[in-house]
């Protein structure tokens, strides 16, 4: 009670500091914490990592003890489950109440939701958090794949794609794609990438883009349908050349960036990938990752991101997903989300817009031995325009859809 | 009284219209989008179109086919010997083991990093590291086929087995080896005809399965492009929500591949049925063959149990493993962290699991027993076609139209609703576990006790049911386990929102974490094999002072 209490003042106190010319807002906050309170947030987020799930159970009981709000994680095999479940309760004209209150998303799925009106919105601007969040220095927390976010979902984490592999049999790894091309055709077998349209997948493809294309700039622009075939052409070519030498011979791909792993931890490849600097440092500590397991990235940067969660318009429970919203901004679970025993997901906050107790939750995390510090990581690629995510996930289809 | 009487006597068409019309409608329901959006020209657009027919087409036909031969083979070559109650033993169990985790047992133990491999390497094969074969997820479907042989073998020989007894096939083989006969020829003349009508509906619930299945091809089967059936449930799921018209239109499609394969193997029966015959009159007594397929079924029986058997051991194993690296045949360390911190989830999602599961069989018990007892009172036969409605029309083609009726209906996705769908799919194989036993019940003690006085409502409950309280129990366990691996049913009607151990494990299953994977369908198969448990000891101790009652039928 006591504690709940000191939260509650703590937020308003945080928020009136913050944005001070707009005191008004804390009163909203209240009535936004009062309706909350005694609501269950079923919150549609994908459940293949057992690390994330627990993470999320955390944030489940932070937001029970904090604010009395319950949260359910309903666990999907992909982020479409739940926006194909919004639409059909729209199809079906239910237009309040609907099942899912809150959904991890970006990208393609947020653009469809968003352009179809399935949004609730815009809320993440006026969460008591929102002035911590880094928008000027991580552009990406407010850009998802160039579309501006215009406040209709709020990050909370951010991601950068990372190579990894096992330094005690490959010292010195590629570290140029022409590099990383060579040793593939060397070492037969050795790489594949999840089969697009899966998320990692697609990713691969588009860092491949980036080290192909003459124009890389182009990627902020919507594809171009008329000259996409030519302007795509280096990236097929680079394709082309590795699939014979691929994992199972291209015939195969894995689903997604779990199972790259587990071909990782398996042996079965020596080179893998993640959207997430510090996996392989928690999966050392987690004991699935031998720890010779080290992390590099391209010279010229790799492409980066953020993970948003968004409301659907329909949600039944619209006032306790935006307080667990607010509650994923908290230095607190930031900095757990951080800690790579946890998740070792990079924060969305400013560390410099933060009170020095709150920085001092960062400062003091390990990074683990497999994660490159913030300057190793090199420079963060922008994600291209949506457009292109689905053009190469089609034409991909098209070109290696079915095993030869 | 009266009102009993009049719902008793209503019971077979309350469950005819209970199974057919949601079916009906989910189907009519799917219709509408496929016919609004193109969906049936995009469907044609799609390059891959015809590799994921034959896909479909062809697994499903193989796996039947075989699980089919291998089922007659080891009936007819090894009936009344010990090996096959060493197959039988083996077996049974297996039916209670989940469609996904059998699955994902098997694609631990035959993976290039599997078990198998593992247990090889490096001594006798030299492999350092996994080798780039492609075993899993090949392109022809094969470990898909070998995965639904192995799944469907026990439930087709289960269904023999129940067959068997009316069959008066143990006199027939005396007969026939009276005359000289063989065992395997003896039995091809004189059972086999009759057997096959028994198992024809099961065969083809067996053959709709593995035309539609989605959760063992989503685990073992190909992605280049994927069955059918797989690739409706990615365009249902897909983020730009433009392929719901082409998943509604692939759905019907789905719907007459399995009725031209239906009509195709109806129609290939039609061509054989004569051959028997004409064997009968050349008098061929085939003694040679029994020396040579005895120990081919008994091989191929053993080998496709031993494989769900490992497959589970392995992932047993694997829920209490640490750091278990290439190729080690053993984890370097063992521990209890996943089973710990799973623990709250396994025990919230296996305690809505058991409700589901409780729920749905239970309704589906007193619907069949209500619908038998009438059907005996009335003196009326009870068809079997119906009941395997909701085996044979494939979920995948009415499910999604059934989720929008009933959210048109104001029906949220819950565990009533999704306890109500699972009762559907519950009610055929309860009816199958329990028909045989009901109607070969010896009616002769019912016309005694009416003699004596006793009303029908009487003698139900003090002496049909007590002394069919062992088929009654086992089609109680059939039901649960069929409960507990319903997936479609769950993920499509439950709005994502009922969570129990299949789902989980399935969700987890794209994900590749062995250690939690391995805890899930291990729990997914205690749950069942308990419930199989308990319908076996139960009868024993409850009639421990009464041997004869546990004489599951009355011997000739």
């Amino acid at each position: 009670m006591n504690r709940r209490a000191f939260g509650k003042t703590a937020l308003s106190a945080l928020a009136v500091m913050a944005v001070t010319p707009r005191i008004a807002f804390a009163a909203d906050w209240d009535a936004i914490l009062a309706e909350a309170k005694g609501q269950t947030v079923y919150w549609h987020a994908w459940g293949g990592d057992p690390k994330i799930n627990d993470f999320i159970a955390h944030i489940g009981a932070q937001a029970l003890e904090r604010h009395g709000v319950t949260l359910e994680h309903v666990k999907l095999a992909s982020t479409a489950d739940a926006v194909a479940r919004v639409v059909a309760e729209r199809d079906a004209g239910q237009t309040t109440g609907g099942a899912v209150d809150m959904i991890w998303i970006n990208g393609e799925n947020f653009a469809a939701m968003k352009s179809q009106g399935l949004l609730f919105g815009p809320f993440a601007g006026s969460l008591p958090n929102w002035p911590l969040v880094d928008t000027t220095g991580k552009s990406a927390t407010v850009t998802d794949f160039t579309l501006p976010t215009e406040g209709y979902e709020s990050p909370w984490a951010m991601a950068q794609f990372v190579f990894e592999y096992d330094s005690a049999k490959l010292p010195t790894p590629p570290k140029t794609l022409a590099a990383l091309a060579e040793w593939v055709k060397a070492n037969p077998g050795r790489f594949t990438y999840p089969q697009p349209p899966d998320y990692l997948g697609t990713t691969f493809l588009k860092q491949v883009l980036y080290g192909t294309l003459s124009d890389p700039t182009l990627m902020q622009s919507p594809l171009d349908a008329a000259t996409a075939d030519a302007t795509l052409a280096p990236l097929w070519a680079f394709l082309d050349d590795i699939h014979p030498a691929l994992w199972r011979e291209a015939k195969a791909f894995p689903e997604n960036e779990p199972a790259l792993g587990q071909l990782l931890a398996d042996g079965e490849i020596g080179i893998s990938f993640a959207f997430n600097p510090g996996r392989a440092s928690a999966e050392i500590a987690a004991g699935n990752l031998p720890d010779t397991i080290r992390t590099f990235t391209l010279d010229g940067g790799t492409i980066g991101n953020a993970s948003f969660v968004a409301i659907p318009f329909n949600a039944a429970h619209q006032a306790g997903a935006q307080v667990i919203a607010n509650l994923m901004l908290d230095p607190a679970i930031q900095a757990r989300a951080q800690d790579p025993a946890v998740l070792g997901f990079q924060t969305v906050l400013n560390l410099t817009a933060l009170t020095t107790e709150d920085r001092a939750r960062f400062d003091t995390l390990k990074l683990g031995a497999a994660t490159l510090s913030p300057a190793d990581l090199g420079p963060v690629l922008l994600e291209p325009h949506a457009t292109w995510m689905v053009k190469i996930a089609e034409d991909w289809a098209k070109r290696y859809g079915i095993a030869k | 009284m009266k009102i009993g009487k009049t719902l008793l006597s209503s019971a077979p068409k309350a469950l005819a219209l209970g199974l057919a019309l949601p079916i009906m409608a989910g189907l009519l329901g799917t219709l509408a989008p496929a016919l609004r959006g193109h969906g049936f020209a995009a469907l044609a657009a799609w390059d891959r179109l015809w590799c994921a027919v034959k896909l479909s087409i062809g697994t499903g036909l193989v796996s039947t086919l075989a699980a089919l031969i291998i089922t007659l083979l080891i009936v007819a070559a090894l009936a009344n010997t010990r090996s096959f109650a060493l197959i039988r033993r083996t077996l049974s169990p297996l039916l209670a083991l989940p469609h996904a985790a059998a699955a994902l047992g098997l694609a631990f133990l035959i993976s290039p990093s599997g078990w198998l491999s593992r247990a090889l390497s490096p001594w006798a094969t030299g492999w350092e590291n996994p080798p780039n074969l492609l075993i899993l997820n090949d392109p022809m479907g094969l470990s898909l086929t070998l995965g639904l042989i192995a799944k469907e073998l026990p439930f087709l020989l289960l269904m023999a087995l129940a067959a068997l007894p009316q069959l008066d096939s143990h006199r027939s083989a005396q007969v026939a080896a009276s005359l000289g006969y063989g065992r395997i020829m003896g039995f091809t003349i004189t059972t086999l005809p009759a057997l096959y009508r028994a198992l024809r509906l099961p065969t083809f619930a067996v053959l709709a399965y593995a035309m539609t299945n989605v959760d063992m091809a989503m685990i073992l089967g190909p992605n280049l492009p994927p069955p059918l059936a797989v690739q409706i449930t990615k365009w249902m799921a897909d983020p730009s929500l433009t392929h719901i018209p082409t998943a509604a239109a692939a759905a019907l499609l789905q719907l007459a591949l399995v009725a031209a394969t239906l009509a195709l193997w109806l129609i290939t029966e039609r061509l054989l049925s004569p051959l028997i015959p004409a064997l009968a009159q050349r008098g061929l007594r085939g003694r040679a063959l029994d020396a040579v397929l005895s120990p081919i079924a008994q091989t191929l029986g053993l080998t496709l149990a031993a494989s769900l058997i490992f497959g589970m051991a392995g992932l047993a194993l694997w829920s209490v493993a640490g750091l278990w690296q290439f190729p080690h045949s053993l984890p370097a360390t063992l521990n209890l962290t996943t089973w710990t911190k799973a623990l709250p989830d396994l025990a919230r999602t296996s305690a809505t699991t058991l409700t589901l599961a409780l729920i749905a069989t239970t309704a589906a018990l007193t619907f069949t027993l209500a619908s038998l007892e009438s059907h005996h009172r009335q003196g009326t036969k009870p068809g079997a076609a119906l009941i395997f409605l909701p085996l044979i029309i494939p979920q995948i083609a009415f499910l999604p139209g059934l989720q929008i009726l009933a959210l048109y209906a104001g029906a949220k996705g819950g565990l009533t609703i999704t306890a109500a769908t699972h009762t559907l799919f519950v009610i055929p194989y309860v009816w199958l576990s329990l028909a045989p036993a009901f109607t070969a019940w010896d009616t002769r003690t019912a016309t005694t006790a009416a003699t004596l006085g006793a009303s029908p409502t009487r003698i139900f409950w003090h002496i049909r049911a007590p002394m069919l309280l062992a088929p009654i129990l086992t089609a109680f366990a059939v039901g649960m386990a069929v409960s507990i691996g319903q997936y479609l049913p769950t993920l499509i009607i439950g709005g994502g929102r009922v969570e129990t151990l299949t789902t989980e494990a399935i969700a987890l299953s794209s994900g590749g974490n062995r250690r939690l994977i391995g805890a899930y369908a291990l729990m997914q198969t205690l749950l069942p094999a308990l419930g199989f448990a308990l319908a076996l000891t139960l009868p024993r101790l409850i009639y421990a002072n009464r041997r004869a009652m546990l004489a599951e039928r009355p011997h000739s």
